[in-house]
């Protein structure tokens, strides 16, 4: 990808909470770079940093939670060195969100159509209030939802999950924003409607051109929709590529854990499902070393003194893990 | 709507006959006559007694309460007022206009105050503004109505001088000013907390995160998402506050000496004087019946959730 393509680019960004017992590396050095129309997806068990990543690029930290380090840049310009005020701007204009669950996330006392219409409002104070209601009922006909017009009217409680969910993503979409942050949008859905909103979703990619970070702890959903994907694990991306590599060469031993522990369509239905054991660290008290090393079976002696750097498997896919560089110097023993 | 609205009117006179019928055995249980007197002759209560039907067994009396109740007829006076209608006494000599003005002066300060200083609190949550508030609603809702009536009157009329003690038929600005604080102050600071407590619920939920994510500004979060939300609690404590400040103004009418409603009543109680003692039971309760009416409707306005129709009344 060339630098100019590139949508937003987040360097080394540190996220910590100030708790009364200590404070928690949420995110612990995290980098990537998103291109424009780019779908990827963000990978990792609960509790591993994703929702906290993406609450720092749209300014949703709350206290305790802080940026400590690190930059995120999109369309070149600097969002950590934007005023409150700049990024109540960009919020929901040039990025949007839409979260996990729909059944609470729209406010239950105003009607589909008044949140809708806020949304274009809030960022444009000139546009009359006809010109609102015609986008909004636009944007919810393109999430296919029939009868807009009279959806408009309606309150939350009138819709069920899945079109709550279209709902936010009408939302999300109506300012026509670069950027779309889906963080966990179906897990809370039935699988029917899952499917259904992932293939809205995806149409709605290729027709509006937006990027998407896609944010699940279930692969299935990852292979459906992105282009590349980032396996998280307590604060770090521990591998990263694009979603061929991720999916048939995994290299790192917790991308490969979460494969195992997923059921796959293309192979033998009565393969067993090995779930990852152990339970995730306490980001209180981080290990010294690689933090997968209490739960990974190839631990060796050094994962347990240093953290392992990335290694570099071209084609943008790298992975942190000790293993390759033992793997490395093998061969080049091997080479002599 | 109409039908429900019917249904609560339909309930409502269940809920009055009901109350109707609770005071009437009550105060006839309660020792005493309204015609007792050191001049009065056993022969002239007899008389007396029979003259107003007082003589026939109760259930007779209660059920001629209800009859004429339902033609319209509140009956004559006893004894404060000796044979002076009681629809005359209670509406046309101003008690029940002085009583309105003294509670709904009380209600809409516990309002437009209440919620006001709670938005203040939860949006200041952990400051300092918020911990002198925490301080003085709790203060607030601790001191009884009759205590704060004494201690203003103790103060700002017996030692300082700056108000009349006796309020009166509170004409001008500065006889309200006892009598409404020592009505509402504790429905200020209930009304305050509930806020606080219900707008910082608010401010945690999903849909605020959403709005945020859709980049509204932090006055229209507060004011528009959080605060509608955070109504709904408080619009339902609207009722019990309306009942609370009916029997708030007894004691406030009467320590201040203002001919409404609840100073009447208090002294038709001690005088035994039946019909009086009834008919502001009735009224009083109608008031509460018709704010709860009022409440739910209010509910419903800014929660569509609930649907009138689907509740029974
Ligand atoms: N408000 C908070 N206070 C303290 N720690 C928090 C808070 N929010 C998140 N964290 C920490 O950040 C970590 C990552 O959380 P999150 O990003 O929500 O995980 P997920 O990957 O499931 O979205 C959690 O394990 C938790 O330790
Ligand atoms: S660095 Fe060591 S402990 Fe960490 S994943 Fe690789 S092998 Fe396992
Ligand atoms: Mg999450």
């Amino acid at each position: 990808m060339r630098e100019t393509d590139t949508l937003i680019k987040v360097e080394d960004l540190r996220v910590s909470f100030f708790t009364p017992a200590g404070e928690v590396k949420a995110v612990d050095g995290i980098s990537y770079a998103l291109g424009y129309n780019e779908v990827m997806g963000v990978v990792g068990e609960s509790g591993s940093g994703k929702s906290v990543e993406a609450y720092s690029i749209i300014g949703l930290l709350q206290n305790p939670g802080r940026v400590i380090g690190g930059s995120i840049t999109f369309e070149g310009e600097d969002l950590l060195a934007y005023t409150p005020e700049q990024m109540r701007q960009f919020r929901g204009n040039k990025v949007s969100m839409i979260f996990q669950n729909p059944m609470t996330c729209l406010n239950p006392v105003y009607t589909i159509g008044d949140q809708l219409m806020e949304a274009l409002t809030c960022h444009d104070k000139s546009i009359s209030r006809q010109d609102a209601r015609a986008r909004a009922i636009e944007m919810l006909e393109l999430v296919g939802i029939n009868n807009a017009d009279k959806r408009m009217d309606q309150y939350p409680h009138e819709f069920s999950g899945g079109m709550r969910q279209r709902a936010m993503i009408a939302m999300a979409l109506i300012c026509k924003p670069k950027l779309l942050i889906a963080d966990e949008p179906t897990t809370a859905l039935d699988v029917t409607i899952q499917a259904q909103i992932l293939e809205l979703m995806k149409s709605l990619q290729k027709q509006e051109n937006t990027s998407i970070i896609f944010i699940t702890h279930n692969l299935g959903v990852v292979a459906e929709i992105c282009d590349r994907v980032s396996v998280m694990y307590a604060g770090k991306i521990v591998e990263q590529g694009n979603v061929n590599d991720i999916f048939y060469q995994p290299l790192h031993p917790y991308t490969r854990g979460l494969l195992a522990s997923m059921p796959r369509l293309d192979e033998d239905a009565h393969e067993r499902l090995i779930p990852i054991e152990g339970t995730p660290i306490d980001l209180l008290n981080p290990p010294k070393g690689c933090n997968f090393a209490p739960r990974c079976k190839d631990c060796r002696k050094i994962c347990l003194r240093e953290k392992p750097p990335y290694a570099d498997f071209g084609d943008g896919h790298i992975s942190a893990c000790w293993l390759h560089f033992m793997e490395a110097m093998n061969k080049g023993v091997g080479a002599e | 709507m109409a039908s429900y609205i019917l249904k609560r009117i339909l309930a409502a006179i269940g809920t009055l006959l009901i109350i109707m019928a609770i005071t009437f055995f009550l105060m006839n249980a309660i020792p005493g006559n309204p015609f007792l007197s050191e001049k009065a002759s056993p022969q002239a209560i007899e008389l007396a007694f029979k003259k107003y039907g007082l003589d026939k067994p109760l259930i007779v009396q209660f059920r001629n309460y209800v009859s004429n109740y339902l033609h319209g007829d509140l009956g004559v006076s006893l004894k404060m007022q000796e044979g002076t209608d009681v629809a005359k006494i209670l509406f046309q000599q101003g008690k029940f206009d002085l009583s309105i003005k003294l509670g709904i002066s009380a209600l809409v300060l516990a309002v437009l105050i209440g919620i006001p200083l709670g938005c203040i609190a939860a949006y200041r949550r952990g400051t300092w503004l918020d911990g002198l508030l925490r301080v003085m609603t709790t203060v607030g809702v601790a001191i009884p109505t009759f205590v704060l009536a004494t201690l203003l009157l103790a103060v700002l009329a017996v030692q300082l001088r700056w108000l009349d003690p006796k309020s009166g038929s509170l004409t001008d600005f500065r006889s309200f000013i006892m009598p409404v604080i020592s009505l509402s102050s504790y429905y200020i600071c209930y009304v305050a907390k509930l806020t606080r407590t219900s707008m910082l619920d608010a401010i945690n939920q999903d849909y605020i995160r959403t709005a945020r994510a859709k980049g509204v500004k932090t006055r229209v979060l507060v004011l528009k998402h959080a605060l509608r939300n955070s109504l709904i609690p408080v619009i339902t404590y609207l009722g019990p506050v309306t009942a609370g400040i009916i029997t708030g103004s007894f004691v406030v009418e009467s320590t201040f000496q203002i001919p409404g409603l609840g100073k009447y009543f208090v002294q038709s109680v001690l005088n035994r004087d039946y019909p009086v003692i009834m008919a502001t039971t009735v009224v009083l309760s109608a008031l509460v019946i018709v704010m709860n009416l009022v409440v739910d409707i209010a509910y419903r306005l800014v929660d569509p959730r609930i649907t009138l129709t689907n509740r029974e009344g």
